[in-house]
């Protein structure tokens, strides 16, 4: 074995690090007022963890072909990093509550671990090692306040369905083996794949596995019941980490190992982004439960996210992805951040009619949630215009509207324009209940912590800035 | 060694945001000192960047190019096109994409001085008039207006020097929409006043409405030439391009139409005939936005764009275009003088008088040919001919930006202290406020084209211009302008001498009436400067820096053109002089007993704006607005309840579905996958 391949490894020995680190300072440190530093300190962390990722590396294989790295890959490693910053940074409150603040940071940090190596693996098992490696934290994190009844019934449900994935995935991958006889990437490349039912099978299974992480119809019915149970913070990060982590996976094997049955996932996924689109808003938009709400927007956002793959060059397609998580990232924190902070100052009220009158007590946080619903709608000037329009421009990439594929691709699209109209009307149902909908006892006014006002600057500086100033596209265009 | 400019943008920018996110939060002097340093370093900067550009000797690079100068000019005689920054905003294809950066030529080098010199002299100006007019208008508690303005004029003076360095037309369409907000917010600054509201909103909608055939044009441009660069001097393909595009007897037309739809958004924005309604109204802002952006700089950014694009009018067969600009600007500086000879408002009086004089700009551009018998574009006999005009123009436009922003500035110190804008309750004020009368007459004269102030100088050279093109065409063009200049000289004579001379309102009733005083130093500061460079600027040898193809061109007076129109002044301020100089006016009461109708006409601006109230409410909103109203409200808005209906039905029959149930969601689950499975392998 060469150890200098560790060193390829960059990202993730970082992360063992950071694990490290907060272990220790989680043993040393007892008294209460020790434990203020430990927020600041686990964020401080994730933040070098992003610069890190950021580092310039080149495209290099190791362990035999286990782990592979490229720069994009490390561009996602870095906006999942500078996401998970966020989540970290907003939860302070809510994780200094049951005095376990340790454990959690140690959870997200380990979910992440696993995203980092399933989205560089080269070889199945490795892949389905990190899935797993992130799996199981995460049912940890999900079950965080145990001792609330829906915590717990959100985690039983999401490790019975995670389980339930996995099995079926395995069963697609051992097809695969079956078919190659390997589990290598760069192997069943090599093959040459053909469309031979066995590889379909591989592949339609294998992909139901992925689709439960991305919570795509119709693998999707875990979502709404553990997003609504799951402790605020938690549902953030499922939304935007965990979901961006195994989209960009998808992305990456089904363009480069299944890259020879093109045709096939591109039905596959003309189907069930429109699926996912159109039910998931048909969901949303009967939802009175913000939370339960945002699930179903996350199931759409999804969608939009898996639009970008259905052009036909990788480069497009993995900027147009990357570009999408980075936006959806910083609109739907902020909205969970927001969500968190009424839950705490409130006594968990999360229902949206509780939202009316929001805007006559707290004008600011009205406003950052008006941005950020604006964003998620793809409203210009605000980022998700912009990433609305990559995610269209990469679905038809290369697409020739005089072949039948060619016309479904433009289809597909046509109807994800359309939908993004019906979830206009339920975004700026938030926005009229904040705004315009009286009632004669809004929320109280209260004062949110300043880690919390960080982290909504963050995001509000993305939802302002990531669109309009290009060179943030430009810059994941150039790794891809 | 531009290394710099970006600042020119950056600086008014910053100043801005923390005005406009801050401002609220400071003392009111704190917030003005604030705009006005940043303007103040913007000044100090274009001079040095006009210094650098024409002066310096030696060789630096900009954007990895090498340019080798002598007196700033590269070894062909020409001054050359500096980009110091070009970012890329979004890619299309390699050529076309959206840039925004700053490049330094001649014009745009002038249009920094003349726009940081206004707008510094606005600046401090405004600490007068600002705190004196903020007690008219009672704001709410929340509502600071003199932050609020200066933060609006950071962000107009960074938009319109955007707009001037821009490397695109699209570039330039940008900041000519953010000047337009600009325009529309700072025209609506005294918003509880409801004529200042409309104004506003009139300005706002004209000019948008104009935009939309700037923006079309831009697209025909782009799509048929595949760029949105125009300057042939940088994009060496683009010269390629335009010429096959220009022989293909198919496409011939593209240029010419886009050319011409860009100069409607131009006209828009200069108010020319018939869409100049809007300025007049314009005059409900404060009158330092009167002096900068509806005078100075915002107003001539058509003028500024048909010069930017001059090259490819004359060179690719778009010379008819050119005259149709000159006509069009022809009638509209005869109209907007005679116009202007009758009304009661001063500010609307001068704002009559710049779109005249605009007018004058653009005529000066349209005259400009290129004759093949007069050697090519690069020689330098092409300066004397065919493009002459525009280095009047861009005189014209230098020149006139000094004295009428000093005509306007001064008329805000009279508004100040009179408190009116009508000319009744002025008169026999320059006992009282001596220095604005000074400042006030050097305008006139310069306006009027007397030697030795500016304006003799630029306009003699437009009607040279005219009178350089050959044929019949050129010697109307001629005249008409000379008499335009007489009826300059008349209204604006007539104006100095209701304002100044003539019997004081004051006087009248001295016991009631406030007495009018001289403006403070902050405001005739502003007010001697600038008429020191409308006296001067005239003898700036203009063409040295400014011409057509960029060689040097000795401006030289043409005596016989001069004398008539020296003599075509002099016979309106004498014509002036005698109707209004008195106390009492029989001859101007007596010329308005004969004629009410052509007094009431050109008092209402003989019905343009009617006309257009009634093509738009009566043609219109009749013809096309109420149908498509009505198919609107019933058949879109039915089609899209039905569809809401449709989803919210759907919504609730597939509740079940969600259902709670684990067992249930593996079920769906498997179901999916080999649903799935089956539809792929049925497509093998």
């Amino acid at each position: 074995m060469n150890y200098s391949d560790f060193f390829k490894m960059i990202p993730e020995a970082s992360l063992v690090a950071i694990l490290i680190v907060l272990f220790v300072a989680d043993f040393a440190t007892a008294k209460t007022e020790e434990r203020r530093w430990f927020n600041p300190l686990a964020s401080v962390l994730l933040l070098l963890n992003t610069f890190v990722c950021l580092l310039p590396m080149e495209a290099q294989t190791a362990f035999g072909g286990m782990y592979v790295t490229s720069s994009a890959v490390n561009v996602m490693k870095a906006i999942l990093s500078m996401g998970t910053f966020i989540v970290v940074l907003q939860s302070r409150v809510w994780a200094a509550k049951g005095g376990k603040e340790g454990e959690f940071y140690m959870l997200i940090v380990s979910t992440l671990l696993g995203m980092f190596a399933m989205m560089s693996a080269g070889n199945f098992l490795m892949f389905f090692l990190g899935l797993e490696m992130a799996s199981v934290p995460l049912a940890c994190a999900v079950a965080f306040d145990m001792y609330r009844k829906n915590s717990a019934e959100a985690a039983a449900k999401f490790i019975l369905t995670a389980t339930f994935s996995s099995g079926v995935m395995i069963y697609g991958i051992s097809f695969l083996y079956g078919e190659f006889g390997t589990l290598y990437f760069a192997d069943v490349v090599a093959a040459k794949m053909q469309a031979t039912p066995l590889t379909i099978m591989g592949l339609v299974f294998f992909f139901s596995g992925l689709g439960f992480k991305i919570s795509l119809v119709p693998f999707h019915f875990w979502t709404a019941d553990t997003y609504q149970g799951a402790p605020t913070t938690v549902t953030g990060y499922l939304s935007v980490i965990s979901k961006g982590a195994a989209a960009f996976t998808l992305l990456s094997i089904l363009f480069h190992v299944f890259g020879g049955i093109m045709v096939y996932w591109h039905v596959l996924l003309m189907i069930v982004v429109v699926l996912s689109i159109t039910i998931a808003n048909l969901f949303a938009v009967r939802q009175g439960e913000l939370k339960r709400f945002m699930a179903f927007s996350s199931i759409s956002q999804a969608g939009y996210i898996m639009l970008a793959a259905i052009g036909n060059d990788w480069a497009n397609s993995v900027t147009a992805l990357s570009y999408y998580v980075l936006i959806y990232i910083v609109a739907n924190m902020a909205v969970f951040t927001i969500i968190s902070v009424v839950e705490q100052n409130n006594g968990g009220k999360t229902n949206i009619s509780d939202y009316n009158g929001f805007y006559r007590t707290n004008p600011r946080l009205s406003f950052l949630m008006t941005l950020a619903m604006f964003s998620l709608g793809g409203i210009p000037p605000f980022a998700g215009m912009f990433s609305k329009f990559f995610v269209f421009m990469s679905g038809v990439n290369g697409a020739d509207i005089n072949t039948t594929m060619g016309a479904w691709a433009y289809a597909v699209v046509f109807i994800a324009l359309i939908n993004t109209v019906i979830s206009l009307y339920y975004y700026l149902k938030i926005v009229k209940a904040m705004y315009i909908v009286r009632t004669d006892n809004p929320l109280p006014a209260f004062r949110s912590d300043c880690n919390t006002k960080f982290a909504l600057a963050v995001c509000m500086a993305g939802i302002l800035l990531f669109g309009v100033c290009s060179f943030v596209y430009e810059w994941i265009a150039a790794a891809a | 060694m531009f290394d710099y400019a970006f600042l020119i943008l950056l600086l008014p920018f910053l100043s801005a945001i923390v005005l406009g996110l801050f401002g609220m939060k400071m003392p009111r002097k704190v917030a003005g000192i604030i705009g006005t340093c940043v303007v103040g370093m913007l000044f100090a900067l274009s001079l040095y960047t006009a210094y650098r550009y024409f002066f310096y000797t030696g060789e630096y690079a900009a954007m990895g190019e090498t340019f080798n100068v002598t007196d700033g000019r590269l070894a062909s005689g020409v001054y050359p096109t500096v980009t110091t920054f070009n970012l890329t905003w979004l890619k299309f294809t390699e050529l076309l994409t959206f840039n925004i950066g700053l490049r330094l030529s001649p014009i745009s080098v002038m249009m920094l001085i003349v726009i940081t010199t206004v707008s510094f002299m606005v600046h401090i100006y405004s600490f007068g008039y600002m705190a004196e007019r903020d007690e008219h208008y009672k704001f709410e508690e929340y509502e600071h207006g003199f932050q609020r303005f200066y933060a609006y004029l950071s962000l107009f003076t960074m938009s319109m020097l955007g707009l001037v360095v821009a490397t695109n037309i699209f570039q330039m369409y940008l900041f000519w929409e953010l000047v337009g907000v600009c325009s529309y917010l700072l025209i609506g600054f005294y918003y509880p006043k409801h004529t200042a509201v409309h104004a506003s909103k009139k300005a706002f909608i004209v000019t948008r409405f104009a935009d939309l055939f700037f923006l079309i044009g831009i697209l025909f441009f782009s799509f048929y030439v595949g760029t949105f660069n125009y300057d042939l001097n940088v994009n060496p393909g683009l010269v390629g391009k335009l010429t096959a595009l220009a022989a293909n007897p198919a496409l011939a037309w593209v240029l010419p139409t886009a050319l011409f739809l860009m100069f409607i958004g131009g006209a828009g924005k200069s108010a020319m005939f018939p869409l100049h309604i809007w300025l007049p109204d314009a005059m409900e802002g404060p009158t330092p936005v009167s002096a900068l952006i509806h005078a100075a700089t915002m107003v001539v950014a058509g003028v500024f764009q048909v010069a930017s694009l001059l090259p490819i009018y004359v060179q690719f067969g778009a010379q008819e275009q050119l005259h149709w600009i000159a006509w069009i600007a022809a009638f509209t500086a005869f109209y907007a003088a005679a116009v202007a000879c009758a009304q009661r408002d001063i500010k609307r009086g001068l704002a009559f008088s710049t779109i005249s004089q605009i007018a004058y700009m653009l005529v000066a551009l349209g005259v400009c040919f290129y004759d093949s018998r007069n050697g090519s574009f690069n020689s330098a006999e092409y300066l004397h001919h065919g493009g002459l005009g525009y280095m009047a123009a861009m005189f014209h436009l230098f020149t006139h930006a000094m004295f009428k922003a000093l005509l306007f500035l001064c008329s805000g110190a009279i508004i100040v202290i009179i408190g009116s804008n009508f000319k009744e309750y002025m008169g026999g004020l320059h006992k009282y406020m001596p220095i604005t009368n000074i400042c006030f007459l050097i305008g006139c004269l310069a306006i009027a084209g007397i030697p030795p102030f500016a304006g003799f100088f630029s306009k003699d050279e437009i009607i040279s211009a005219c009178n350089a093109l050959p044929g019949v065409e050129g010697q109307a063009l001629k005249w008409i302008m000379t008499i335009v200049a007489g009826m300059t000289a008349f209204y604006m004579f007539r104006l100095y001498y209701v304002i100044f001379w003539g019997s004081s309102y004051y006087e009248q009733d001295p016991e009631n009436r406030r007495r009018p005083q001289e403006v403070p130093f902050v405001m005739w500061g502003p007010l001697v400067f600038l008429a020191a460079v409308s006296v001067c600027a005239g003898w700036i040898p203009f063409g040295h820096f400014v011409s057509a193809n960029g060689l040097n061109y000795d401006i030289h007076i043409d005596w016989s053109i001069a004398t008539t129109s020296i003599i075509a002044a002099v016979i309106g301020i004498a014509l002036a002089t005698w109707m209004y100089a008195g106390k009492q006016q029989p001859v101007a009461d007596a010329l308005q007993r004969t004629f009410p109708r052509l007094h009431k006409a050109a008092l209402n601006r003989f019905y343009i704006d009617d006309a257009w109230q009634f093509f738009t409410h009566k043609i219109v909103f009749r013809c096309f607005s109420i149908p498509i109203a009505w198919f609107d409200r019933h058949v879109i808005d039915g089609t899209f309840n039905f569809m809401a209906w449709g989803t919210q039905e759907a919504g609730e029959s597939i509740r079940s579905w969600q259902s709670g149930d684990v067992r249930q969601y593996a079920v769906w689950f498997i179901t999916g996958t080999v649903a799935l499975t089956l539809v792929l392998l049925c497509l093998i």
